[in-house]
């Protein structure tokens, strides 16, 4: 691989990210390490992909990522519709779950009560490749 | 305008079926036919969709907008002035104000916004499958410069530069232990990374292994190419299925991308990375026991020198880091060794992660700058105690560690700051115990713990440990000795000056720390046979206190083999005849009126 082929990656990835989000894809990371999972991350992710099947969205994708740190707060989802800031949620069950799915996911109404903070945690310092 | 719908969601909830009986489906049906669409249109149940206040909602997919049914009167008008107005940006019908402002920013929120991200920059926020998300998030950035442009003498130099040390808690500096692997010139060497993440109540490695996982192999290429190894084993224990899943993919990804394997990035290094699943025994998270291990004998530590870096695995000169020190590289070479070396104190430069367990209300990873003191990991950033107990105790680096008290908190958390205190840093496992744990008893766990997990080949920790553990269960059951602490502290000092390997050394350190900041528990448990926090059963009467007994009768309530009688108004009575001692009744009593 050469340095050309390193940032063509980067630079694909970064575009079909602001591509994504630009075509009104509205993506939930559900956070999966094992103590995620532990509390119950894989029920979420079922539900959630559950719905996304049922009503047969083609503008949500549901994403896996790890742990987001804060293991009392397990299972947590991060919401990101396009531009908004990401609403992360904790302690979900099935039922807040749903509720996060059409308030938010769908109706665009972030539930205040279960969300945790808004925004990324540190937004991301990218390195320039010269 | 309803060709933009192509589903409609429809509450089935029963609360609001019962509040308006509207058949929202028969509804729809008609006004669909009249407004066209009905045979493009699915009709699909949902669950509450919340925004309701008066009737059942629909909602309409994709766009997600959301229509409450308050009347049958009128609906297909209605609804056919929704759907035009929604066309404006500022519908009528849009009336539910967003709740963004009852959401704190993530930097306002104790937790997250005190923490200074190096290691676990990724963390809940890539794929850790998907190689091309780290890539995008500047990974294999760093080893593309260091094979491109960097010598190994430079990087080796950059990493002194930097002050980082090992983070598996002995805080040898990283660029000296590269250097001294270098500086030996026989083949082939070996770069391991040491995942076998042992202590009770740590869990940072696996965090970073299951997340960023590409982060510890960059690490571990860079390491190969300033040490002149081209292979690199990464030793994890196999209860970390997760973790091992990750990597083994990581592993998979990399190789096709041509980051591991023959002629990388094209420059001509060779680097190859394999994994070992550790079976799981405590010792082998020492470096030479470790390698023992991958050898396929014994895990045993062996003694010292040669050091690892001379003569490691199969005798050859291995470079041996934990997790978290490999994830640091790729950042310390990004950014520069003068860049991590301005973060943190003098002497132990950059971050920690810490993984907060115990009584806190905020349980999870804490990544702060060295040097931060415990009351801010604790209460600031871990939110205090949970529930309405108080802060006892906080025992640091696992069972090598010791127990502080509060009068400690003030202390900045670095490799050496502890020292004085009878504790240390450790690998960064920080157990919060509150008032309902006795500190006897915490020094049996962790004293059992390590009788399990010695290795047997010294006396000292094989016999010496156990020894130390028959006096405190004595004590424990109430057959405690005055002259049992002076026997215990003695044993105790024995063990630590003359077991083999860093473990057994370590090993008194609960009890050494314990009886120094709570002895008085250790003589309420041996000469008034009285265990103060309520924890250990033989010592236990089982009586009510008639002046603390607030006669609520709870106690009554919980008991799950009817021993405790009660009448309104007075004072319970425990039947010891039948009691089963389980503690049910101690937990209860919110008035600590059973003892």
């Amino acid at each position: 691989m050469t340095f050309e082929e390193l940032k063509g990656i980067k630079d694909r990835y970064i575009d079909a990210r602001k591509k994504e989000l630009e075509s009104g894809m509205i993506t939930v990371d559900v956070h999966m390490g094992t103590c995620g999972i532990a509390a119950g991350a894989r029920e979420i992710f079922q539900i959630l992909g559950g719905e996304i099947e049922r009503l047969n969205l083609e503008n949500v994708r549901l994403r896996v990522t790890g742990c987001a740190g804060l293991c009392s707060m397990e299972p947590m989802i991060t919401v990101q519709r396009p531009g908004e800031a990401p609403v992360k949620y904790g302690k979900l069950n099935g039922e807040k779950t749903r509720e996060i799915f059409f308030s938010h996911i769908l109706g665009g109404h972030p539930k205040g009560g279960y969300a945790i903070g808004r925004g990324l945690e540190k937004p991301q310092k990218r390195v320039g490749m010269e | 305008m309803i060709s933009s719908v192509s589903k409609i969601a429809y509450c089935t909830n029963r609360k609001c079926k019962f509040r308006k009986a509207i058949d929202v489906r028969a509804l729809l049906g008609e006004a669909l036919d009249e407004l066209g669409g009905r045979d493009r249109i699915d009709l699909v149940e949902t669950e509450c969709l919340i925004s309701c206040y008066e009737g059942p909602s629909i909602m309409f997919l994709p766009g997600g907008k959301v229509f409450q049914v308050l009347s049958e009167e009128r609906f297909t008008e209605t609804l056919k002035s929704f759907l035009e107005a929604l066309r404006h940006p500022r519908s009528p019908f849009m009336t539910e104000p967003r709740r963004d402002g009852d959401i704190p920013g993530i930097e306002n929120v104790d937790f997250f916004g005190r923490q200074k991200l190096i290691v676990l920059r990724n963390r809940g926020h890539i794929d850790g499958e998907s190689i091309d998300e780290y890539i995008a998030h500047d990974g294999y950035l760093a080893l593309y410069k260091t094979l491109t442009a960097m010598t190994a003498e430079a990087v080796i130099g950059e990493m002194k530069l930097s002050g980082l040390r090992g983070r598996g808690g002995a805080g040898f500096p990283t660029g000296v232990k590269w250097e001294e692997a270098r500086k030996y010139r026989q083949f082939p060497k070996y770069v391991i990374c040491n995942g076998d993440e042992g202590d009770p109540g740590a869990f940072m490695d696996r965090s970073i292994m299951e997340s960023d996982p590409h982060a510890v192999l960059e690490g571990m290429i860079i390491c190969g190419h300033a040490t002149g190894a081209h292979q690199g084993y990464i030793y994890v224990r196999a209860e970390y299925p997760l973790a091992l899943r990750m990597l083994r993919t990581a592993i998979d990804r990399a190789r096709e991308k041509g980051f591991l394997g023959r002629n990388i990035l094209g420059t001509g290094f060779d680097f190859d990375i394999d994994i070992y699943p550790g079976a799981g025994a405590f010792v082998c998270g020492e470096s030479t026991a470790l390698m023992y291990s991958i050898e396929g004998k014994r895990g045993m530590p062996r003694i010292k020198p040669p050091r690892s870096t001379e003569s490691g695995l199969w005798g050859r000169p291995t470079c041996l880091n934990n997790v978290e020190t490999f994830a640091n590289v790729p950042q310390i070479i990004l950014h520069g060794g003068a860049w991590f070396r301005s973060i943190g104190t003098k002497d132990s430069a950059g971050t920690k992660v810490f993984s907060l367990t115990g009584a806190v209300k905020n349980v999870g990873l804490v990544e702060v700058p060295m040097g931060t003191d415990l009351r801010t990991i604790i209460f600031d950033i871990g939110g205090g105690i949970r529930g309405n107990a108080r802060f006892k105790a906080v025992q640091l680096g696992g069972p090598s560690g010791g127990c502080l008290t509060e009068k400690h908190l003030h202390l900045p958390v670095t490799f050496d700051s502890l020292q004085d205190a009878g504790a240390m840093m450790g690998s960064g496992g920080v157990v919060v115990m509150d008032d309902t744990n006795c500190m006897v008893d915490v020094a049996r766990f962790f004293t059992q713990f390590c009788v399990d997990e010695s290795c047997g080949k010294c006396v000292p920790c094989r016999v010496g440990l156990q020894v130390m553990l028959e006096i405190l269960e004595r004590i424990i059951d109430g057959r405690g000795e005055p002259a049992d602490l002076e026997r215990l502290e003695k044993m105790a000092k024995h063990v630590a000056a003359t077991a083999h390997c860093g473990l057994g050394q370590a090993a008194p350190n609960p009890v050494l720390s314990t009886l120094r900041y709570f002895r008085d528990e250790y003589e309420a448990h041996i000469r008034e046979k009285r265990c103060p926090a309520l924890v250990c059963v033989d010592l236990l009467r089982f009586e009510v206190d008639g002046e603390a007994c607030k006669k609520c009768g709870l106690c009554a309530r919980v008991c799950p083999v009817e021993a405790v009688t009660w009448k309104k108004g007075e004072v319970a009575v425990i039947h010891r005849d039948r009691c089963i001692r389980c503690k049910s009744c101690i937990r209860a009593c919110r008035f600590k009126a059973i003892g």
